[in-house]
């Protein structure tokens, strides 16, 4: 395995996360020792299918994971090795400083922004509001930085749309609006939970060519959540494939299209539907479905599904998860691929 | 031989404003669309929200009744009825020649009906016998390659992808001449999204459906369609075969359309250009071609003149003054 190339900074280190839900049928590993780290400047892209605790994992950073859910183990740290370094595990979620991290030094945009943004004020009232929250300012600085916001995320006379209420705007720039209350606290990590999802084509290009220019320009550290291949390939740096709440490949963007380590991932692409297709072509498919969290299977989690299986070992034992900031994969086949 | 033949087809909706709720303009969802399904062939309609692409399923389905124009359909080998025109009474029997498959399997289930009751129920409502009605549901499980457990099941017994699978059942039950398919794939996860993709090509070739699929997802339609309908705006832009309009598209729509999907290669990326400014709405269309405020290509005559649908060679068809004369970038 070779080291991924150190950028100057890693913003927050997740390391060995673990979520649970109590329930009826018993405990559910949501996540399942989770480690990566959030570089600034960099674009994480975490992607895997529904059930595979990407979600999860973005709210248990932002300490949004409601009762039955519970982190019972991992550390989250924010600016790690720096005098301000935080563990946001530790931290009560109403805390005055979980309260400033969450839309401050964190930013978080949602699939459908209007979770974000309430019917009953303007748009203008809410990005103030979120402004005059993490920066002690006037009212009327406040609002030219609400102005201000709105055009960086490219919307047209900024002025004017103060006084509109979300339900007025479009879907596309409904989500320029999401982006502008992320922005709101200045933040170091940004995290994008499926935010084109919803939108049309057109529209998902034009909010994925703005993030990419935000993130440059503010050198922030992005982690992109997504279940679409093809927004991987057009703007992570590095990615983590999860699957049933592990990350199971961990690696720089071009390596796990060119070159993936993982046989989940190979399966992965080969399943996705291509722009580039010849006529009638017929997908792979990977047998079965994503099994419910609360049934995970016994050794690696994907040993039924999996073509490459090597067999008992693969059915009993679990694989040694990724080292943080190593490209590899959670797989014996891996393992012997790159001891040999 | 064709199975459907829309002309000019349109569907208005009043805004009514005022104290007398009088009409004060139109809501043009589908404004003159035309185009035909040859029997055996799966035509996609493709376009952003708001197109009029799902409007033109429902009126197919005569689930909304058109404002003008004519929905032919082939219920034998040569006779044609026009769905358009017809009662809701002179409809019912022939809906079971027109069977749809929804787009969310969890929502177009009956949770308290079991999955064999659920298939066999419009083969019921056609007067089945229940010993018919048995044999066709085992047959039709298998055809959906689900076990033939599952008829004595619950849908939440099961996953997304085996729940569309008796959807899909239920829909071919009556042996339809058209399926309306609307966004079957696009709530489901990429694994079990790939199965139904090959499971709607297997039945495509054994059973030779007639299908017109509904979709916004173009690497999906491009699997699965013979031929492609460019919605934008309540008009059709562009039809073409597949694989000739993903190459060489020939309305700047259907160029903007291609060049904003990511593709699955990190080494294409930041080749993509970016189309400008959001769809129209369709209260309030701009004059002239529907594009041209978003168009790179757009002149004069774009702005003013509104272009018609023009048949080309190879059965293109396309609605743009300057088709001819520009050279636009497919995928390839």
């Amino acid at each position: 395995m070779r080291p991924i190339p150190m950028v100057e900074r890693v913003a927050l280190a997740v390391r060995d996360l673990a979520v649970q839900f109590a329930s009826e049928q018993g405990v559910v590993r949501a996540l399942d020792g989770v480690s990566f780290d959030l570089q600034a400047g960099r674009t994480l892209g975490v992607v895997g299918e529904s059930g595979c605790g990407k979600s999860v994992t973005a709210r248990s950073i932002l300490r949004l994971v409601d009762r039955p859910g519970r982190i019972t183990a991992g550390r989250m740290l924010l600016d790690p090795g720096t005098a301000g370094e935080v563990d946001l595990a530790t931290l009560d979620p109403e805390s005055k400083t979980m309260r400033g991290v969450r839309g401050g030094r964190i930013g978080l945009i949602f699939q459908e922004p209007m979770t974000a943004l309430s019917v009953h004020y303007t748009v203008g009232n809410q990005i103030i509001e979120a402004v005059r929250q993490h920066s002690d300012i006037s009212a009327a600085a406040a609002r030219n930085r609400a102005i201000e916001l709105l055009g960086e995320v490219g919307i047209p006379r900024p002025e004017t749309r103060l006084s509109a209420y979300p339900f007025e705007l479009s879907g596309g720039l409904r989500q320029r609006v999401g982006i502008a209350m992320a922005l709101a606290g200045d933040p170091q990590i940004v995290i994008a939970d499926e935010p084109t999802t919803a939108l049309d084509v057109t529209t998902q290009a034009q909010i994925l060519a703005l993030l990419q220019r935000l993130q440059r320009e503010k050198n922030i550290a992005l982690m992109l959540i997504t279940h679409d291949m093809g927004v991987i390939a057009e703007m992570a740096d590095d990615v983590a494939v999860m699957y049933l709440g592990r990350v199971v490949e961990y690696a720089p963007v071009e390596e796990v299209f060119a070159t993936p380590r993982h046989p989940y991932t190979r399966a992965l692409l080969r399943a996705v539907p291509s722009i580039l297709a010849t006529p009638r072509q017929r997908l792979s498919t990977i047998g079965g479905a994503v099994p419910h969290p609360g049934s995970r299977p016994s050794g690696c989690a994907f040993h039924p599904r999996c073509v490459e299986q090597l067999g008992a070992i693969c059915a009993e034992q679990s694989p040694r998860p990724i080292a943080p900031g190593q490209a590899g994969a959670a797989c014996f086949k891996a393992e012997q691929g790159a001891a040999a | 031989m064709n199975l459907l033949e829309v002309q000019d087809l349109t569907k208005h909706y009043p805004i009514r404003a005022g104290l007398l709720q009088r009409e004060v303009g139109r809501v043009r969802a589908v404004d003159g669309v035309s185009f035909h399904i040859a029997k055996g062939e799966t035509l996609a309609l493709v376009g952003e929200s708001g197109c009029g692409k799902t409007t033109v399923s429902r009126c197919v389905l005569r689930a909304l009744s058109p404002t003008s124009g004519a929905i032919r359909f082939a219920t034998s080998e040569n006779q044609f009825v026009d769905l358009a025109t017809l009662s809701k009474r002179q409809i019912r029997p022939l809906r079971r020649h027109i069977q749809m498959i929804f787009q969310d399997p969890y929502a177009s289930l009956n949770p308290r009906m079991l999955v064999g009751d659920i298939i066999a129920e419009p083969l019921k409502v056609n007067g089945a016998s229940a010993a018919e009605q048995r044999d066709r549901v085992a047959e039709l499980l298998e055809l959906v390659q689900l076990p033939p457990g599952a008829r004595t099941r619950f849908p939440h017994a099961f996953s997304g992808g085996q729940r569309q699978r008796v959807g899909i059942a239920r829909a071919l039950a009556l042996n339809p001449r058209l399926v309306v398919a609307d966004e079957p794939v696009s709530a489901l996860d990429v694994s079990v999204q790939a199965q139904i993709i090959n499971l709607l090509l297997d039945l495509q070739d054994r059973l030779g459906i007639s299908m017109l699929f509904v979709a916004h997802d173009l690497s999906v339609v491009r699997h699965v369609s013979d031929r492609v309908a460019v919605m934008y705006v309540g008009r059709i832009v562009e039809v073409a075969p597949t694989d000739a309009l993903y190459r060489a598209p020939m309305h700047p729509y259907t160029e903007a359309l291609l060049a904003a999907v990511p593709a699955p290669d990190p080494a294409r990326r930041g080749h993509r250009r970016v189309a400008q400014g959001e769809v129209a709405d369709p209260a309030n269309p701009p004059p002239g071609c529907a594009f041209h405020p978003r168009c790179p290509y757009a002149t004069e005559q774009c702005r003013v003149e509104r272009p018609a649908l023009t048949a080309l060679a190879d059965g293109r068809w396309v609605s743009c003054h300057r088709t001819q004369e520009l050279e636009l970038i497919g995928v390839r």
